[in-house]
């Protein structure tokens, strides 16, 4: 189990340190320090082991983030742990900084104790833990014994993530499907790997205890049904579902459920929360194309030509599009021309960086650069690091669709129709690389 | 040296580095790094030319980078335009860039070799100075190629500045450290000697450690350089605290020249020329006196630079060893520093008085201190502070103070540092013996040492007790007394118990007589400890144990049941096991005589160099231990150990028992063969015990095995008479006809392989055989049992001589052709005094001895019984019983016949059969016999069946004599 916890800045410096276990001494917070922010060579693992004592860190802009231990543990599990610690930190004081860190010490130490009991992860989900750990103490202390007394059963009961006697006059209802989408394509367009990483995040404000009933094109259900209706539905709809690959899910979730008939239902937690997260690696629709042609013109130069496609509905609008088109380490200057957006020779990348606003599909723009560079004493070939790309894009890569999310509550009077529920898909770039 | 004015400060560089340093994190670092680097390199690239300041800036900047640790493959050329620029400071930089960054085998290194050549002869001294502290800095194989020639010619030039000689000595210094090869003196060499004299005390300081460095190489060449450092050291010793100026630091003259030459001066042998070195000594009494004057100053400054030409002189003091008076002095001068407040200056004082210490003159001197060297050891707070005071003791000890020394050494022991411990140990274990006069006190001691600080005795130390513990009669009841007592503490170290073991083994009959260390007693005390000791450990306790049954009978009991326990004799550890399984067959088994030879008590230890102090050797490496300080360790061990000459009998012994090699090292040098399976026939004879297999094997411990003098050669069943091709003798050459007892013999050995051939007054001729297949390889020994040498022995050539007393061992290989009757014969002569002895004897080889046993079923038995049913392939007797009828002697004979005993064979339970192949060359006779006792009648009837008719007679013959 984890023995203990640590927040270091940049520089090294220890801003929380909560120890859980005896065994885990006050060197490991300077063992840690030493071997991996100070270390002569990146760490590049996330675990570290030091005299017997493993150290899974992450990190968050700045800071480092570490959990000890001296003992066998999950690491899957410190790493999950770590990152819904996160979450929480950023749900109580958001971004994750050294001076958010600094001014909230004592929070955090709270929600430390709360969080982790003798090393053991306890009850992280935040809208659980602002019902009694609260930011403003003294408000805090407005509320009666009796709802105190609630407190306890709730969180320690059967449904510790939603209190009861939750109520709106708007029951709504918003779930957002993010995926990013991976990739790396050979030169002449051949797709080496590609995958997409999705997430449901769902925000909820419905009355009383509802129970939940989120339905995709995911093509195990499909086929199923397809097998019990006409068969040319399930033709039909057999080309438009998906095969996830895994998936994980909101605690909230009932497993044996989706076990058996992989249907997806719950009681939802009061606010924002996660509600699954899955990956697919097939029929990925591939919002861009890269096209690089870069010709070598004596030591001296270089001439680099990047075509993107667009590769979706032309009703449909691409945001933020940002192409970075990497140059040798002997680049002494550099000229660009595009037809669309802007583009400019960052030194201190050591890229040429194109930014086009917006963009509709089944478009194609095009830039074309001339490279200067400096002789080097050095044979050292250039090693042609990929071009990467970052979009958005309103749809989602995978081809995910939402079929339905039913709400019901038998108790309180509001039927599933009652219930304003909004959906937005948005496909972002994870890592989109074409090599050159 | 024109000094960085304001203006050539660079506004760019502060910038970046503030920039760089201000950075957040690593990763803003390298974005600004990038940053600058694009920004210089479209600067280097621009078409306009760049202006000696900028390129000096940009060029500064990335030597900034670089030193930060990013790569640079740029900017190299921009550095060398530097280095023909005019202004100093444009210079420096580019040098500074090409000594950092450029490595040898780029291609600018022409161009660089160019630009330093042009600077070499500019005549400006600055430039030439700038040069020759990049080549030093470079100092690369291919700087010292292109300059080695140019830079002892800019040394010795006339008209060369001062700063630039310095310049020049130094970087001729580090061209001649990375090659020296290419650096060649040959005719500047009387040149830069003469440098001693220079006006410029600066250039002296230079030249000589370049002289002391090539002095070192070729120390005849610079042979003049002593009396001219000679003359230059008195002038600075004498002149008076102002006269140098610049070279005085904190009032004293030139501290670092005076260490240089005195350093320089411990090269080379006293000076021969009585002037040069009455002057040499009156400056060494010059410094000794000034080191007693009153400090001019109190900064720690004035002292150090006092002290370390004083230290230096003391050095030099000691590498002549020749001026008992300076000695002592310096030696006193030492004892002053032993109490002084400064730790370093304690420190080097026992440091030096350490090798004072080895000098003859000095030596007393030194045990002057004792007193305060002991405190020292007690109080210092440093750790190496004590640790030379340790050496120190150990440099200082001799018969005088030995006991004092070790006795606080072993008090200190146990207290030290870890770090120590094991080199005071050793220390401690070698003084003990080197000095011991009385050995009770050695065992005292080291005793003591083992008990305070056993994890760092090693093996060594302990082998040592034991070896003279061994080697020493008067001692060794004091030390079986004295282990005994220690033994009783409730925690013994390992080590303890190994000492104890081996020492009770061996002599634990010493203390026997009191009750309160009765036989018992002690094996009980020493099991108590045996099952916290590790396995090596309790192979030595249970050697013990076998000697503990044969010092005192009465254990044998209680012994043996420990050796039966399961936890002995089936041990996990195969050493253990073996061990508890020979001992207690050995116990079991052999009659007490034969244990009382076999466990004997163990011979003294041949002489030999202290192992303990080789392993301090090794410790410290050569030199910190003097050379001759280990002679007399050696020689003095020498004496410690006197006599213990082996007798030429362990020649034999040895030899005879070159069996069961086990991985461990054998302390007691005592280890069974195979199980003892045939009695010694007549024991009491010392040489009798030779053929019973248990034999005492030495290779243990420390003895070498002395290879056995043996002499070989191939012979079977050819006559006797081919056998004596011996060397001219004037004995005649024919065989003396057999003896008539020699069949007797003969049939002793039917059955058995080892044993008594012939014995006589003179000669006892013992045998020992062993056979495979067709096979088979005899030993002789031959047996002087008189006193007088018998001279011109032949049997085959053996030895020309065997001494009174003496064995001498014969091998014969023998190897079956075809089936035979007539045993070989071996003729002997010898001459015993004045009379020539001649005996004739038949060896002991018979048929059986080839025998392969054959296990097989009682149908298959009679299978073959069958088929080997014609009447020349059976041969039978019946005949009278010559011994009682005993089942298992009978059994016992069978099995030594060599054929297989089948159990459950024949429908008579009374009946024996056997079946066994005899192999030969030409043929394998198979052979089937039944014997059947008649136990009222004591009679026999035995029925031989085999497939040839030949063999079948002569195994009823040879079996009928045996029961």
């Amino acid at each position: 189990m984890i023995g203990g916890l640590f927040i270091y800045n940049h520089k090294g410096e220890v801003l929380i340190s909560r120890v859980y276990r005896d065994d885990i001494g006050r060197n490991a917070v300077d063992a840690f320090r030493v071997n991996v922010i100070h270390a002569r060579q990146q760490v590049r693992s996330p675990v570290t082991n030091i005299a017997r004592t493993s150290f899974f860190h992450i990190k968050r802009s700045n800071i480092w983030l570490a959990a000890v231990t001296k003992q066998n543990v999950n690491a899957a599990m410190v790493f999950e742990f770590l990152y819904k610690m996160c979450d929480v930190m950023t749900a109580y004081f958001g971004k994750i900084s050294e001076e958010n860190i600094k001014n909230n010490f004592v929070l955090i130490y709270e929600l430390l104790d709360e969080i982790l009991d003798f090393g053991y992860p306890q009850n992280s989900e935040t809208g659980a833990l602002k019902t009694f750990i609260t930011q403003q103490g003294i408000k805090g202390q407005v509320r009666t014994k009796e709802e105190q007394s609630q407190i306890t059963s709730q969180v320690t009961g059967q449904i510790g993530w939603r209190r009861e006697g939750i109520k709106y006059r708007r029951n709504e209802l918003f779930l957002d499907v993010l995926e990013s989408v991976n990739l790396l394509m050979s030169p002449q367009g051949q797709v080496l790997s590609a995958h997409v990483s999705g997430r449901v995040v769902m925000k909820s404000y419905l009355s009383g205890m509802p129970e939940c009933k989120f339905g995709m094109n995911d093509k195990i259900v499909i086929d199923k049904q397809g097998k019990g209706g006409t068969t040319d539905d399930s033709g039909k709809s057999g080309k438009q579902s998906i095969a996830i690959d895994d998936c994980t899910f909101h605690q909230c979730v009932r497993l044996s459920k989706f076990d058996s008939e992989r249907s997806i239902s719950f009681i939802p937690p009061d606010g924002e929360y996660e509600l699954m997260r899955y990956r697919t690696t097939k029929d990925i629709i591939l919002p861009f194309r890269v096209i690089p042609l870069v010709r070598e013109v004596g030591r001296t130069k270089l001439e680099v030509k990047v075509v993107i496609k667009s590769n979706f509905k032309p009703s449909l609008l691409a945001q933020k599009i940002e192409v970075r088109i990497p140059t040798p380490l002997n680049t002494s200057g550099v000229q660009v021309i595009c037809m669309k957006g802007k583009a400019k020779y960052k030194a201190s990348e050591n890229a040429i960086v194109w930014k086009i606003k917006r963009m509709a599909g089944m478009k194609e723009s095009q830039i074309s650069a001339e490279i200067e560079l400096l002789p080097t004493n050095d044979k050292k070939k250039w090693a042609r690091p990929p071009i990467s790309m970052n979009f958005e894009v309103p749809f989602a890569p995978s081809g995910l669709k939402v079929r339905y999310l039913k709400v019901f509550e038998s108790k309180l009077n509001y039927s599933d129709h009652d219930v304003i529920k909004w959906v937005r898909y948005i496909g972002r770039s994870g890592i989109y690389e074409t090599r050159c | 040296m024109p000094a960085v004015s304001k203006g050539d400060g660079m506004r760019g560089l502060a910038v970046f580095i503030s920039d760089i340093r201000n950075c957040k994190s690593k990763e803003a670092e390298i974005k600004r790094i990038n940053k600058e680097l694009a920004n210089i390199r479209s600067k280097f690239k621009g078409d306009k030319a760049l202006d000696g300041y900028s390129k000096k800036k940009y060029v500064c900047k990335l030597l900034f980078i670089f030193l930060l640790g990013h790569d640079i493959d740029f900017g190299h050329m921009e550095a060398v335009n530097l280095l023909s620029s005019n202004k100093y400071t444009e210079k420096q930089i580019g040098y500074l860039f090409i000594s950092v960054l450029v490595n040898s085998n780029s291609e600018l290194i022409r161009l660089i070799n160019n630009a330093i050549k042009n600077d070499l002869s500019s005549r400006n001294p600055t430039f030439m100075c700038l040069a020759l502290h990049c080549i030093a800095n470079v100092g690369s194989r291919e700087m010292a190629e292109a300059f080695a020639g140019e830079i002892p010619r800019i040394l010795v030039a006339g008209d060369t500045m001062d700063s630039v000689k310095q310049s020049a000595a130094l970087c001729l210094l580090r061209l001649y450290k990375t090659s020296p090869d290419l650096v060649l003196m040959g005719e500047w060499t009387s040149r830069v000697v003469h440098l001693l004299n220079d006006q410029h005390m600066g250039v002296v300081t230079a030249a000589i450690s370049l002289i002391t460095c090539l002095s070192q190489k070729n120390p005849d060449e610079f042979k003049t350089c002593v009396s001219l450092a000679v003359s230059r050291l008195s002038r600075i010793v004498s002149s008076a605290s102002t006269d140098l100026q610049d070279y005085t630091y904190y009032f004293v003259p030139a501290p670092w020249l005076s260490c240089k030459l005195l350093r320089l001066l411990q090269c080379y042998p006293p000076p021969e020329d009585g002037a040069v070195k009455g002057r040499l000594v009156e400056c060494l009494e010059t410094i000794l006196n000034k080191a007693q004057e009153p400090p001019k100053s109190k900064k720690v400054q004035h002292s150090n630079a006092k002290n370390a030409i004083l230290f230096e002189a003391i050095s030099l003091i000691i590498h002549y060893d020749s001026e008992p008076n300076l000695l002592v002095r310096a030696c006193n001068q030492l004892g002053q520093f032993l109490q002084h407040r400064e730790t370093n200056l304690r420190y080097l004082a026992l440091e030096s008085m350490c090798t004072l210490a080895s000098s003859e003159f000095s030596h007393e001197a030194v045990k002057t201190h004792i007193e305060t060297v002991i405190n020292a050891l007690k109080t210092e707070r440093d750790v190496s502070v004590r640790q030379r005071a340790a050496d120190l003791l150990y440099a200082m000890c001799d018969r005088s103070n030995a006991k004092q020394i070790v006795a606080e050494m072993l008090s200190y022991l146990e207290t030290a540092d870890y770090s120590i411990r094991e080199e005071m140990v050793l220390k401690v274990a070698i003084l003990a013996e080197k000095y011991a006069v009385d050995y009770s006190w050695y065992v005292d001691t080291i005793l003591n040492l083992i008990r305070i600080a056993g994890d760092y005795v090693s093996e060594e130390v302990w082998y040592r007790v034991i070896q003279i513990v061994i080697n020493r009669d008067d001692v060794q009841g004091y030390a079986a007394k004295t282990v005994f007592e220690a033994l009783q503490a409730p925690a013994c170290h390992e080590n303890m118990v190994k000492v104890g073991g081996y020492i009770l083994g061996e002599f634990g009959n010493l203390i026997a007589g009191d009750p309160r260390s009765s036989p018992l007693v002690q094996f009980n005390l020493l099991h108590s400890k045996f099952h916290l000791c590790s396995v090596p450990t309790r192979a030595l306790l249970l050697s013990a144990y076998i000697k503990f049954i044969n010092l005192f009978p009465e254990t044998k009991s209680t012994i043996q049941e420990v050796l039966r326990s399961d936890s002995q004799i089936r041990n996990s550890d195969v050493e253990l096991q073996q061990r508890a399984v020979e001992y207690l067959k050995l116990s079991s088994i052999a009659s007490t005589d034969v244990l009382a030879t076999v466990l004997e008590e163990m011979p003294p230890f041949p002489e030999r160099e202290s192992s303990i102090l080789a392993k301090l050797k090794k410790k410290k490496g050569p030199g910190a231990v003097s050379v001759n300080e280990l002679e007399e360790g050696k020689r003095e061990g020498g004496e410690l150990n006197g006599g213990g000459d082996r007798g030429g009998d362990s020649s034999a012994i040895a030899a005879s028992n070159a069996s069961t090699p086990s991985p461990s090292a054998d302390l007691l040098g005592l280890r069974t063969g195979p199980p003892v399976t045939a009695a010694a026939p007549s024991a009491g004879s010392l040489l009798v015990d030779v053929f019973s297999e248990a034999g005492v094997n030495d290779d243990g411990f420390l003895r070498d095995l002395e290879p056995p003098t043996e002499s070989s050669d191939s012979l079977l069943a050819e006559g006797p008479g081919d056998s004596d091709s011996a060397p001219p003798s004037v004995v005649s050459e024919d065989p003396a006809p057999p003896l008539p007892e020699s069949n007797e013999l003969l049939n002793k050995f039917v059955c058995k392989n080892n044993g008594v051939l012939f014995e006589n007054q003179l000669l006892q001729i013992g045998i020992k055989s062993e056979y495979r297949q067709n096979l088979g390889r005899m030993y002789l020994f031959y047996g002087n049992k008189t006193s007088v040498q018998f001279i011109n022995v032949q049997a085959k050539p053996v030895e020309p001589l065997i001494e009174g007393g003496a064995q001498v061992q014969q091998v014969i290989n023998i190897e079956c052709l075809t089936d035979f009757t007539e045993a070989p014969l071996l003729n002997i002569k010898f001459r015993y005094g004045g009379a020539l002895q001649n005996l004739s004897l038949k060896l002991p080889v018979t048929i059986n001895k080839f025998f392969q046993p054959t296990e097989m079923a009682s149908h298959d038995f009679f299978q073959r019984w069958k088929q080997l049913s014609q009447p020349q392939q059976e041969a039978q007797k019946i005949f009278k019983a010559n011994n009682a009828m005993d089942t298992e002697v009978l059994k016992a004979k069978l099995l030594g016949l060599g054929m297989a005993l089948l159990e459950n064979v024949d429908p008579n339970p009374e009946n024996f059969v056997c079946a066994g192949v005899i192999q030969t060359k030409a043929q394998q006779v198979g052979s089937l016999l039944r014997l059947e006792p008649n136990a009222q009648a004591q009679m026999y009837r035995l029925t031989v069946r085999s497939s040839k008719d030949t063999v079948s007679k002569r195994l009823c013959e040879l079996l009928a004599e045996q029961f």
